[in-house]
């Protein structure tokens, strides 16, 4: 299958035209992750470098102190694999789509994948089905939303000492986060794991390299599990709560 | 940071997003996933970020903020309300930031 064709097919511009709606919001993200890198202080040039080839913002935000402070690779790597570790869990959910393309296609599709790709792409093709018609519309929501990205990325790299610190722009970037993590609690059990995740979070805070992530996924997973194993079904636990 | 160093550090961050992104397409042939681990692993994601920004909207200098004249606090209550009522992900973004620029450049929060 020719990936120069791709673009032809009719899912090419469904996928474009759904990120289009969001691209804003993407936009929005990149210029918030543009200036906070270009004023941590590391150059315009490796802030531009680092957004085109790591592609993914909140790791790229979680690592660019740790590089200001000189933290050794390991522990900059390691910090970005467990903010990343959502896509490890959508991997799995990419696995039955891209399992007829060879292993380096596969890795290169999903190396393109951002979060929104992976809400649009599961709410268009709940089911595997056409390859050809997926990867179209995977071709056109990775288009978009990589140009608005970079394009807006490399606008706040360069724009970055014209914006003051104090409209305080990069909260833009946590309301963002804000607004993902409310998507997220959809029950009483993401409630309870979130709350043990806010808690973990801050007593763990004063650990070195941000490991208080690492606490407050740990903490969390366990609680998880727990509630999973003792507390009533998901369904049960979500209509209670809308009649509370 | 030397700037060799920093290649090295985005290299290895460029292999991360592969590798996390492509974990489990990795394989040719089908993983098993213990069940406990995939029920664990749906936690992972809402507590990285509920980790990130906990920090970010209610400390300042390592400790939870002492007082209720913080921008932050406000531009985050409206980011939610907005969200909650309307699933806009934009309009979070917007509605907070524009609460946090009036508190801070009107009230000096």
């Amino acid at each position: 299958m020719s990936s120069s064709t791709l673009w032809r097919h009719p899912e090419f511009a469904a996928g474009a035209r759904e990120t289009r709606d969001v691209a804003l919001g993407i936009g929005a993200w990149g210029l918030v992750a543009g200036v906070a890198m270009s004023k941590a202080g590391l150059g315009a040039a490796i802030a531009i470098a680092m957004s085109l080839c790591v592609f993914a913002g909140s790791a790229q935000l979680a690592a660019l102190p740790l590089m200001v402070q000189g933290a050794p690779l390991w522990v900059i790597w390691a910090t970005a694999f467990c903010v990343n570790l959502r896509f490890v869990i959508f991997s799995a959910g990419w696995r039955p789509y891209l399992r007829s393309l060879p292993r380096a296609q596969r890795l290169f599709v999903a190396y393109f994948t951002v979060d929104f790709t992976y809400i649009a792409f599961m709410r268009r093709f709940p089911q595997p089905g056409d390859v050809r018609a997926q990867l179209a519309y995977l071709a056109g929501n990775i288009v978009v939303s990589w140009i608005a990205w970079q394009a807006m990325t490399i606008l706040g790299v360069v724009l970055a000492d014209v914006i003051p610190e104090r409209w305080g722009l990069g909260f833009a970037g946590t309301l963002a986060l804000l607004g993902i993590t409310a998507s997220l609690l959809v029950d009483c059990a993401t409630w309870t794991a979130a709350a043990v995740a806010a808690c973990a979070a801050f007593a763990a805070f004063a650990l070195p390299f941000h490991l208080n992530i690492v606490v407050a996924i740990a903490a969390a997973m366990a609680v998880g599990v727990l509630i999973d194993q003792f507390a009533p079904p998901r369904r049960a636990a979500a209509a209670s709560e809308d009649a509370a | 940071m030397s700037p060799w160093t920093s290649v090295a550090a985005i290299a290895g961050l460029t292999v991360v997003s592969i590798v996390t992104r492509g974990f489990f397409v990795i394989p040719d042939r089908e993983v098993p996933i213990p069940g406990w681990l995939r029920e664990a692993l749906r936690y992972a994601p809402l507590a990285a970020l509920v980790a990130v920004i906990v920090p970010e909207i209610a400390m300042s200098d390592g400790h939870l903020v002492g007082t209720w004249k913080d921008a932050r606090l406000y531009a985050a209550a409206a980011g939610v309300l907005v969200f909650v009522t309307t699933r806009s992900l934009l309009g979070t973004i917007l509605a907070g930031t524009a609460v946090l620029l009036a508190l801070r450049l009107g009230l000096n929060w």
